[in-house]
Order: structure tokens, then sequence, then C-alpha cells
């Protein structure tokens, strides 16, 4: 279906489902139940779940594949959210232009700055993309202040020219006059849900996200991206050029990250400057590397986990500590609390570090990787054999010497 | 012509943090081979053992003062710091007044000891990993150090003054020949320039004229032939992870007067840094001091509000646009060797 292989098939039907029904997925608690500080099923955090599942998709097509680190995306997302941004104040509130725009410039930017950086490889490129981000990011706040309004952040005003805007369109992003902040909610027994237009904006863009990645892994070009990543030499001289490819996959990366950058403006209309720091583009490749690198579920399951951290783990106090160990003796719950106490609330970016440091210490291949793992110690079996099975017809046993 | 030396002057020390900053990460590199992202972590952690010798010498105890009250009537609470108790009033308040040059004493050992255990206990498992894992693991580990750092001083700068025979201006200009006021500039950021001066030249007398820097410059250039010669290199190296440690610890310890310490001070000088080492050329320490000096000057020239007027906004990009133009034109950055990091 859709050309892909059966196998793929299933893996996409699987991957749609579990986006369709992330509302109802990610609120197991009921409403009032101790536990439901750790429903997720918010709008908000939905969004973003998706939106920074896109971008990191986008940057797994560079990274992972081609094995180019760049520490420059971020550039790419602020391109993208003041595109929307303006398409809002010159048009009106439709993001499909804007979307478009978004898709369009950041190509464009990224092809310019692709160019000139891909003329390295290595810690070479790393650094010549995050030069060029960090000038935007400068140049963002300061001298380009007419396009980007410096520090305040682009936003749409009352004067502004909004030429399409009729009268009975809605006032916030919408498309074609579905607008994304409305939502319905459902109450069943003790959960509700909500469904939110906005997510469910993002997750179908997600979703064909999702699927055009899934067609680059498998296509040739992805093959010639990976072989830019196990050996350039040999590459050329089979009498490839990897430049190309290489500056076709940044350029794809760049557009992921506007599109995502976009989103991000078509949720919440309003673009700053500080989307395009360094730190930004650090924690997408936090977010590839958490996740797995090279393959395709992992950048999504990274994202979901950082944005879950941020917003979750950020959240829940020493009150609530105190209220989980209320039924140890006293001394105990003081000393667990004690314990637990720098890590989380504020502290949640130690335990995102701590986390982040045992993956890439003892899991190279990320979360995929250690979900592989667990699940062959279950099932007892290896699905990649590290060491070649032992065959005994293709290994016979040494014939006895015969005189 | 005055307003030119101001401004070399504020180059050079702005280039001293990052000629500091990027020649310990050079000794990690040319060294072990690792790129270190928790270098800038490690300029934090200098800072704020500036900032820990503070408490510890201001740490006191408090009596009551029956003969004075305070404005609710009750006996005035004196807090009396114990070095004042122990050494007397003005040695005791001399102590506490020199407490960042007093804490570069402080840094040395706790750096030292910080940057070999960090060697032996984390990045000895990474020689044989790529270079990306390297910049991750150390990426992660300068997260965590920065947490624990908020963790236990905060998220607000803690200002940290010099002592008060620093905490003016000098008037620069009369002792070079200009007329009086022409040039002032704070004493404090002529001292760390100097300080800075020193650190280098330390670290290149040691290699150049001890039998330890011999060993490890031989090292550097072949660490399989200095093996086989049955010298244990491994060691020498990990004590060089120590001193660039220590290097970058003096550096904070400094740094902590001109800018109040918090904790992602680090990150900030880090980018900067790496762009540094880059365009001084991996591996090579001249480059490295050389490059840090040169962006400086050129960040602060750049900041010259004809040149702005001239190109408005340059003195935001200049050392990435320097960087661009350097790396595409000098592959190797200014004085890199071959071969270094072009896998």
């Amino acid at each position: 279906m859709l050309g892909l292989s059966k196998k793929d098939t299933f893996f996409f039907l699987f991957v749609v489902f579990l986006t369709m029904a992330t509302p109802i997925i990610l609120q197991p608690f009921p409403e009032g139940s101790a536990l439901a500080q750790f429903n997720a099923g918010y709008p908000d955090l939905m969004q973003r779940f998706a939106i920074y599942g896109i971008f990191a998709i986008g940057f797994n097509i560079l990274f992972g594949l081609t094995g180019y680190l760049s520490f420059g995306h971020a550039a790419f997302l602020g391109v993208g959210s003041y595109s929307v941004v303006w398409m809002y104040k010159l048009l009106n509130y439709n993001v499909v232009p804007g979307l478009v725009l978004a898709i369009i410039t950041s190509g464009l930017f990224a092809l310019l700055i692709g160019y000139i950086s891909l003329r390295r490889s290595g810690i070479y490129f790393s650094i010549l993309t995050l030069a060029f981000a960090q000038m935007s990011f400068n140049l963002a706040y300061s001298v380009l202040t007419p396009l980007t309004n410096g520090e305040t952040g682009l936003q749409v005003y009352n004067d502004d020219p909004q030429i399409l805007l009729g009268a009975n369109h809605p006032l916030g992003p919408h498309f074609f006059g579905i607008v994304m902040q409305d939502s319905a909610k459902i109450n069943v027994g003790g959960w509700q849900w909500t469904f939110n237009n906005g997510y469910y904006f993002c997750a179908i863009i997600a979703v064909i996200a999702f699927y055009l990645s899934l067609r680059i892994f498998r296509s040739p070009f992805g093959t010639m991206l990976r072989a830019i990543k196990t050996n350039q030499t040999r590459m050329n001289y089979t009498g490839l050029n990897p430049r190309p490819y290489t500056l076709a996959a940044f350029v794809i990366s760049g557009m992921y990250a506007g599109l995502a950058g976009g989103l991000l403006a078509a949720m919440d209309p309003l673009a700053g400057a500080e989307r395009m720091q360094w730190t930004a583009s650090g924690e997408v490749v936090l977010m590839t590397i958490l996740g797995g690198a090279g393959t395709l579920m992992g950048p999504v399951l990274g994202a979901g986990f950082i944005k879950y951290f941020e917003n979750i783990f950020s959240k829940i106090n020493d009150g609530i500590l105190h209220h989980w160990f209320s039924a140890l003796p006293d001394g105990v719950e003081e000393f667990l609390v004690f314990i637990f106490h720098p890590f989380i609330g504020k502290g949640w970016s130690l335990t995102l570090g701590l986390l982040f440091m045992l993956v890439v210490i003892f899991l190279p291949g990320g979360l995929i990787e250690g979900g592989r793992r667990l699940g062959n110690l279950f099932t007892g079996k290896s699905r990649k054999p590290t060491t070649p099975a032992k065959d005994p017809e293709h290994h016979p046993k040494p014939a006895p010497h015969v005189a | 012509m005055d307003a030119l030396i101001l401004q070399i002057l504020n180059g050079l020390d702005k280039g001293s943090a990052y000629a500091l900053i990027a020649l310990g990460l050079t000794l990690i590199f040319g060294t072990l081979g690792v790129v270190n992202f928790a270098h800038g972590a490690l300029f934090m952690i200098g800072a704020f053992c500036a900032v820990t010798l503070q408490r510890i010498l201001t740490l006191s105890y408090t009596v009551e003062d029956p003969t004075r009250t305070d404005f609710l009537g009750n006996p005035l609470k004196v807090d009396t710091p114990y070095v004042v108790h122990w050494f007397g009033d003005s040695i005791g308040h001399g102590i506490i007044e020199w407490a960042v040059p007093l804490a570069i004493l402080f840094a040395i050992p706790v750096m030292l000891l910080l940057g070999y255990a960090m060697e032996r206990g984390l990045i000895k498992h990474f020689y044989k990993r790529p270079h990306a894992d390297q910049i991750l693991v150390t990426f992660g580990l300068a997260i965590v150090l920065q947490e624990i750092i908020k963790l236990f001083y905060g998220a607000n700068p803690i200002p940290t003054p010099a002592p008060d025979a620093f905490k003016g201006s000098i008037d620069f200009g009369v002792m070079i020949g200009f007329a009086a006021n022409a040039i002032i500039y704070p004493a404090w950021r002529l001292v760390y320039f100097l300080f800075a001066t020193v650190i280098i030249g330390a670290v290149f007398a040691f290699l150049q004229f001890t039998t330890f820097g011999m060993v490890v410059r031989a090292g550097m250039a072949d660490r399989e032939t200095v093996g086989l010669l049955g010298i244990n290199i491994d060691k020498r190296f990990t004590i060089m992870f120590g001193i660039a440690a220590a290097v970058a610890g003096l550096a904070g310890v400094m740094y902590a007067p001109i800018n109040s310490p918090n904790y992602h001070m680090g990150m900030d000088f880090l980018v900067l840094s790496f762009v540094v080492v880059v365009v001084g050329g991996m591996g090579s320490l001249p480059g490295a001091v050389l490059a840090g000096f040169l962006l400086g000057v050129l960040e602060s020239f750049a900041s010259m509000n004809e040149v702005k007027s001239l190109l408005p906004g340059i003195d935001q990009i200049i050392i990435y646009l320097v960087a661009i133009i350097i790396l595409l034109t000098r592959p190797r950055g200014l004085m890199g060797r071959k071969g270094v990091m072009e896998e």
C-alpha cells in the first residue's frame, strides 16, 4: 500500500493509529486520581509532541542517514515561525499560505547555508552551521528588528494590513475556518479526553512527514545517504559525487525544521528569536540521539520523551513527593523526599542530563536499541546476532587425521 | 588613536578569556583526541571556586552585643567571621577582601582533581568511540555539572568583588605617554589580561622546558612510538587533562569579579571558544591563543560606533563571519596541522 512493503505498511498504520489515538493514550489516569498529573493529554503538550516530532524526523534525515551533525537547525525553525506570522500580518489568519511560505523560505535558507557549510565535514561542518545559526539569531535580535520585532517577538497587531481578512473570519490561526484552539472534550467514566483541532492538524502533517521520511529511508536516495555516512571515499571511487545528495538531505531536513517552526506559530501566533538560539539546535540533537539516530521512530520517541520531561516532570514538587511516600514511616519519608528532591521540579534538567549521559554511555543506539534489547531479553532470541550464529552445515567438524 | 587603543585593550581583555579556555580545549584535544564539550562547565566551576572560598571565609558566628540594641530594642546580633576572630581585625578582613586571588590557590587542587576524576571516570572509556559520542557525552556532563551548581548556588548571579586595590579604574593612557584621562580602564580587567598572559606563558614554558612537557609533546606527535619507548604516556595525558581543567578553572576564578558567576556562564563561553579553537586550527596550541586574542580584538573593533554606522549589526556577527571565512579559505584554521579531524 502507498508504495510500502507489507511490513512497512503495518508499521505505518501502527504509527497512524498511535498518532490519532494520542489524546486517549496519553490520558491513562482518571481525573482527580493521584497519578493524574502524569497525564499528558492536554492540547498544548500534544501539539508540541507532534511539532518537535516533525523537527526531529527532519533532523534525522540529515544526521541519522548521512552522519553530518548540524548544530544550526534552530535557524530554520525560527525562519519558519517568522514566515507564518508574516503571512498572518499580511493576509489573514489562515495557516496554509504561511506554512507554504515557511517551507519555501527555510528551504532556500537551507540551500544557501548547506551549499557553503557542506564544503567541509566533521566538526568543521558542525561549527559552520553553528556559526550561521548564531549569526541569524544575533541579527534577528539587532539589525533585522524591522523584520523580526527584536526581543518582543513578532506578533499580529490591529493595524496590520491583513488584506484577506473577511468580516466573519476567525481572529486566531485557522485552517479554512477550522480554528486551531477549539477542542472537543469527552468525558468517559473518570477520564476526560480533549480532542483539539490544532493537535489533529499537526498530527496529520506529522503523519505525512513520517510517511515521506519512511519513503526516503527505503529509497535509493536513502541508500546513497547511508553510503555517505559509511564511506565517502569509496563512494567517490565508485564515480558518485556525494555533495548533491548531502545537500539535498540538508535542504529536506531544513524544510522539515521550517515546517515545524511554522506549526509552532500556527498553534500560537507568535515568533521569537530565542527559537533560533543554539540551545534549540542542541535540543533537537538530544532528541534524535536519545531516541536513536538513524532509526525511523527513534527521533519521534526522543522528542516526546524530552517534551514530556520538560512539561510533566518539572511540575512534581516536594508536596507531591510527601503525598506519594506518606504510607512510609516518617524518617524514611523524609529521607526519600530528600533524595528525590534534586531530581524533580526545577531539577528536571539534571535528571535529563543524567539520563542522556547514561543513554550515550550504555545505549549508543538510543531508546530504540534499549527497547530492542529488552524485547530480546523477553523473547530470548536475538534479532540481530552480533556474533555469527553457529551453523553446523557450513562449519563441519575438522575431519580426523587419517595417517 | 586613544579610542583605538581602548578598543585593543577591550579586545585583549575579552580575548584572554577566549584564549585561556581555547588553550585548555586544545590541550585536551591535542593530547587525548577528545572534543570536550564540558570545558565551559569547568570554566564555570572555576568561577564558583571563587564564590565558595568567599563563602567559606565569611563563615561567621553570631554573638549578642548587650551594649547595643537594634531598632526593636533587642540586643544587637553581631556576625563575626571566624577568620577575623582568628587572625585579628585587619588581617582577617584583608583575607576576606582578597578572596578572589586567594581562590587561585584553592582552585588549582580542586580543578586538577576534578579533571583527573573526569578523565579516569568517564572520558577514558570514550577513546575508541566516535567523536560524535565524545561530544554528546561531554555535552551531557556539562548539563549535569551546571545543574548541580544551580542546585547548590541557585540560578541568580552571585556578585564576587575584586580586592579594593583593584576596584576602580586606572588611567592607562598616562602610563604609555598619552594625556591624562584619555584612556581609563578598569583595573581588574588589566589584571585579568596580565594573569592570562602569565598562565599562557607558564603552560608553554612547562611544555617547552620540562622533561614532562617534552614527553607530552612527543606523545602529541606520535603516541605509539612514545609508548613503545616504555613511557607511560596515558598517565601523563591524564595529568595534562587535569592541567587543562585547571587552566579553565583559573580563567573562571579570575573572571568572577568581571561578570558575577551564574550557572550557565560556561555554556555562553563554550560556543565561542569552540569557534576560537577551530579558527586557530584543531590541535594547535599557539593557534588557539592567537585566534582567541584575534577574535577578541576584532569583536571589540566591530563594536565601535564608527564601524557600526558603516556596517550595521557587524558587532553581533563578526566572530562567526570571520570563522566562516577562515574555515572556507584556510581549511585547517590559522595554524592547524594536517590530518587532524579530517576523516
